[in-house]
C-alpha cells in the first residue's frame, strides 16, 4: 500500500560514479512474488549501490491508473529510472545475475554466473 | 441465409452482441457472441484492427455499448489518425468517456526477466479502463505482441489462458486479434484458449488483384455461414457481402419497361423488359451490344427514370459521340442529370472496389436501371470464379432493389453461342444474343432472344441494323434457300419480286388471249346467226310459194270443176294469173 518505502543513501562508494541510482518497483499487492522482489531488490542493491540508490515501490492495486501512465504490464516490474536510459526488469529478481544485466551493472558477456 | 441462426438470436440458446459491420451480423446471425473472446485471425494487413475499432465505434455509436481498445502495436494517436479515413472520429468518443484507449508498449531490448512474474499489470490496466468508461466491449490488438516482449511463454501462455477467462468472468464482448502464423491460425496458437468464435480474415492477391475475404471458422453454438465472404474496407468502413444471405425473395414487378428498340419490344412479347430484370446482351465485337444498351439508356431517360451506365471500355464522351452517330443522343439526358456515366477500367480497382463503387452509386444515384458495359472485362480484374461471384451479388443487389440491370458481354468469337464466359446465365432473365452472320461474302448483324423469363417471346433471329436513326430489327429472310441476310437477303428479295412480275405478265397474257378468242367466237356466233337469218328467209320465201303454187293448183282445180259445172262461185281470171306469176 506504501506508495514510497525508503530512501537509502548511503556514503559515496568505490571509485565508481557517485550517481544517485533511481528505482521504482511495481507490485500488485502483497504478493508472494512482490514481497521476493522488493526483498531481492534491497538485497541487491545494499551489495551493489551500497548508499547510491532510492526505491520507490508503487502497489498498483492502490494506483491502477499509474501502471498506464508508466507503461506496465508484468507484476512485478523493476524500473530504473536513472541513471539513463530507461531499463526494466521483469520479475521477483531472483536471478541476480539477470537482476544486474538488466540493471547494466553487469554486462551479459561475463561468465561469472549464479 | 440462416433463418435458422436469427431465431437462436431470439432464443435463449446464445446471446449475440451486433457489430454494425454490414454483412457481418448477417453471416453470424446476429453478431459475435456476448460476454465472450472472439478471435479474429489473419496476415498482416488484412484489416483486423479496423475490424476491432469498427466494432467498438459502432457498439458506443450505434448499440450504445461503450468499449476499450488495448493496442499493443500502435498508439492512440496513430489509431485515431488510421480510422480517421473511414469517418470514425475517435478522439470525440474518447472524449465523451465511451471509448477508452490504451496503447501497451512493450519494448523487448528494455527489458530483462529476472524469475517468476505475472501480467496483473495488464489485467489492472485493462480493469481501469473497463471501470472508466462502463466498457461492454473490449479488443484487444494484438496480444500475441506480448511474446516478442517476454521470453518466458510459460507464463505467458497461463496468464492469457487467465486473462481470456477474467474477460468472460467480466462479461465484455471481447475481441483478440492474432497474426496468422504457419500452418496454424495465430503464431501462438491462441486460438487454444479462445473457443468460442473465430473469424479469418483474408487478404489474397490473384493475378495482381487482391481480394479480402472474412470467413467464420469457428463459431460454437450457433449455426454460421461458412463460406468465405468478400469483404470491403472503404470509407464507411468494413463491408462484408455475404453471397447468399439476400436470398430469393426479391419482389418480381409486373410492370413493362421499354428496350428502346421498337422490333425488339415486339419480339418480347410486344412490351419490352420487365422492371426490376437482369438483362444479359452478349455477342462477339462489334455487334452492337452498346448500341443496344445505349438504346436502352436512351428509352429509360426518356421515361423521366435515371438511368447509371458503367462503362469500362469507353469514356462518357466518346460514349456520347458514337451513340450520336447512330442517331442516339445521350448528351441532354446527361446533362438533365438523368443518365450517369461512371467510366473506369476495370483493372482500376480489384472486383470488391468495382462492387463496392456500385453499391455506393446505386445508393447516392438510385437509379431506375443500370447497364453494365462490359462484365466480360471485369475478368481482368479478378479470376472468372470471383467475376461469377461478384455478378451473383451485382445482379441480387439489383435486384433486390427493383433495379433493371443490362449486363453487356462481349464473348469471345471461339466459344459457343449459349455460353458466357462468365457463366451468369443462370441468373438472368432475358438475354439477347447478337451474332454476325457471315454469308456471301458480308458479316451482317442478327438478334435473338434466347431467353425471356415469364414472357411469351418470339423465337426468331431478326436482322440487326445500325442506321443513322438508331436500330432497326428486320425481318430475315428464311426460305428453301436457308437464313439470308444483308444483301443477299436484299438480292433474294429481288429475284422474288421479277419472279413475281413475269408470272403476273403471263397471267395477264392469258387473260389477253382469251378476251381475244372470245372476241372471235362471239363473232363466229354472229355470223352463224346472220347466215341463218338469210336461209331462215329463203325458206320462209319457198314456202310462200309453195303455198301459191299450190293456190294457183287448187284454183285450177275449182276452175275446172266449174267449168265442169259443179262449181258455185266463179273465179276471176285476172287474180289467178297475178298469183301465178309470183
Amino acid at each position: 500500500m506504501s506508495a514510497s518505502k525508503s530512501a537509502k543513501a548511503s556514503k559515496h562508494d568505490e571509485g565508481a560514479s557517485p550517481e544517485m541510482w533511481d528505482l521504482r518497483l511495481y507490485t500488485a499487492g502483497q504478493t508472494p512474488k512482490s514481497l521476493a522482489a522488493i526483498k531481492n531488490l534491497k538485497r541487491i542493491c545494499e551489495q551493489h549501490l551500497p548508499g547510491r540508490y532510492n526505491i520507490e515501490v508503487i502497489d498498483l492495486m492502490a494506483n491502477p491508473r499509474l501502471a498506464k501512465d508508466d507503461q506496465i504490464v508484468a507484476i512485478p516490474t523493476l524500473v530504473r529510472k536513472l541513471p539513463d536510459p530507461l531499463r526494466k526488469i521483469v520479475g521477483d529478481l531472483s536471478d541476480e545475475h539477470r537482476t544486474l544485466v538488466g540493471l547494466q551493472l553487469r554486462r551479459h558477456q561475463e561468465p561469472e554466473r549464479a | 441465409m440462416d433463418r435458422g441462426s436469427h431465431s437462436h438470436l431470439k432464443g435463449a440458446s446464445l446471446e449475440k452482441a451486433p457489430t454494425g459491420i454490414t454483412g457481418l451480423d448477417e453471416i453470424t446471425g446476429g453478431g459475435l457472441p456476448r460476454g465472450r473472446p472472439t478471435l479474429i485471425c489473419g496476415s498482416a494487413g488484412c484489416g483486423k484492427t479496423l475490424f476491432g475499432m469498427e466494432f467498438l465505434v459502432r457498439g458506443a455509436t450505434e448499440f450504445d455499448e461503450p468499449g476499450v481498445f488495448m493496442a499493443f502495436e500502435e498508439t492512440a494517436e496513430e489509431l485515431g489518425q488510421n480510422v480517421r479515413s473511414l469517418g470514425f472520429e475517435l478522439e470525440k468518443l474518447v472524449a465523451k468517456n465511451k471509448i477508452a484507449l490504451d496503447y501497451v508498449h512493450i519494448e523487448r531490448s528494455q527489458i530483462e526477466e529476472t524469475g517468476e512474474f505475472d501480467l496483473e499489470g495488464l489485467f489492472l490496466r485493462l480493469n481501469t479502463a473497463i471501470e472508466a468508461v462502463g466498457a461492454k466491449r473490449v479488443v484487444l490488438d494484438t496480444i500475441e505482441t506480448l511474446f516478442g516482449g517476454f521470453s518466458n511463454t510459460l507464463i505467458l501462455r497461463s496468464e492469457l489462458r487467465r486473462l481470456f477467462r477474467w474477460l468472460k468472468e467480466k462479461g465484455v464482448t471481447a475481441i483478440i486479434t492474432g497474426e496468422r502464423g504457419d500452418g496454424r491460425l495465430t503464431r501462438q496458437g491462441i486460438e487454444e484458449y479462445v473457443s468460442d468464435c473465430v473469424i479469418l480474415l483474408d487478404h489474397r492477391v490473384t493475378d495482381q488483384f487482391s481480394t479480402r475475404r472474412l470467413r467464420v471458422v469457428k463459431y460454437r453454438g450457433t449455426t454460421h455461414g461458412t463460406n468465405e465472404y468478400p469483404f470491403l474496407i472503404d470509407e464507411h468502413g468494413i463491408s462484408v457481402l455475404p453471397v447468399t444471405s439476400l436470398g430469393l425473395d426479391h419482389p418480381a414487378s409486373a410492370e413493362r419497361i421499354p428496350s428502346g428498340v421498337r422490333g425488339l419490344d415486339a419480339m418480347l412479347g410486344g412490351a419490352g423488359f420487365y422492371r426490376g430484370s437482369s438483362i444479359l446482351v452478349s455477342g462477339t465485337a462489334g455487334t452492337g451490344k452498346t448500341s443496344l444498351a445505349a438504346h436502352f439508356a436512351h428509352a429509360t431517360c426518356a421515361r423521366g427514370k435515371r438511368c447509371l451506365y458503367l462503362a469500362f471500355e469507353e469514356s462518357p464522351a466518346q460514349l456520347a459521340r458514337n451513340m450520336r452517330s447512330i442517331g442516339v443522343d445521350i448528351e441532354p439526358w446527361l446533362k438533365k442529370g438523368l443518365l450517369r456515366i461512371e467510366a473506369s477500367r476495370p483493372s482500376l480497382h480489384g472486383l470488391e472496389m468495382h462492387l463496392a463503387r456500385v453499391h455506393k452509386q446505386v445508393a447516392e444515384f438510385a437509379p431506375d436501371a443500370v447497364i453494365v458495359d462490359p462484365i466480360s472485362n471485369l475478368v481482368t480484374a479478378g479470376t472468372e470464379l470471383d467475376t461469377q461471384a461478384m455478378l451473383l451479388r451485382l445482379v441480387d443487389f439489383l435486384k433486390e432493389r427493383g433495379i433493371t440491370a443490362m449486363f453487356i458481354n462481349l464473348t469471345s468469337g471461339g466459344n459457343a453461342w449459349e455460353r458466357t464466359d462468365i457463366g451468369v446465365s443462370s441468373l438472368i432473365d432475358t438475354w439477347i444474343l447478337l451474332r454476325d452472320i457471315e454469308l456471301g461474302g458480308e458479316r451482317n448483324r442478327g438478334l435473338y432472344v434466347l431467353k425471356s423469363r415469364g414472357m411469351h417471346h418470339s423465337n426468331q433471329i431478326r436482322e440487326f441494323l445500325i442506321t443513322s436513326q438508331g436500330i432497326e430489327l428486320q425481318e430475315v429472310y428464311v426460305g428453301p434457300e436457308g437464313v439470308l441476310t444483308g444483301s443477299m437477303r436484299a438480292a433474294q428479295e429481288a429475284r422474288e419480286r421479277a419472279a413475281d412480275g413475269e408470272r403476273r405478265q403471263l397471267a395477264e397474257r392469258k387473260q389477253r388471249e382469251l378476251a381475244l378468242r372470245r372476241a372471235a367466237l362471239e363473232a363466229q356466233i354472229k355470223a352463224l346467226q346472220a347466215e341463218f337469218a338469210a336461209t331462215e328467209e329463203e325458206a320462209k320465201l319457198s314456202l310462200a310459194q309453195n303455198a301459191a303454187i299450190e293456190q294457183t293448183i287448187e284454183n285450177q282445180r275449182e276452175r275446172a270443176a266449174e267449168r265442169r259445172g259443179s262449181r258455185a262461185v266463179p273465179t276471176p281470171p285476172g287474180q289467178t294469173a297475178k298469183g301465178k306469176r309470183k
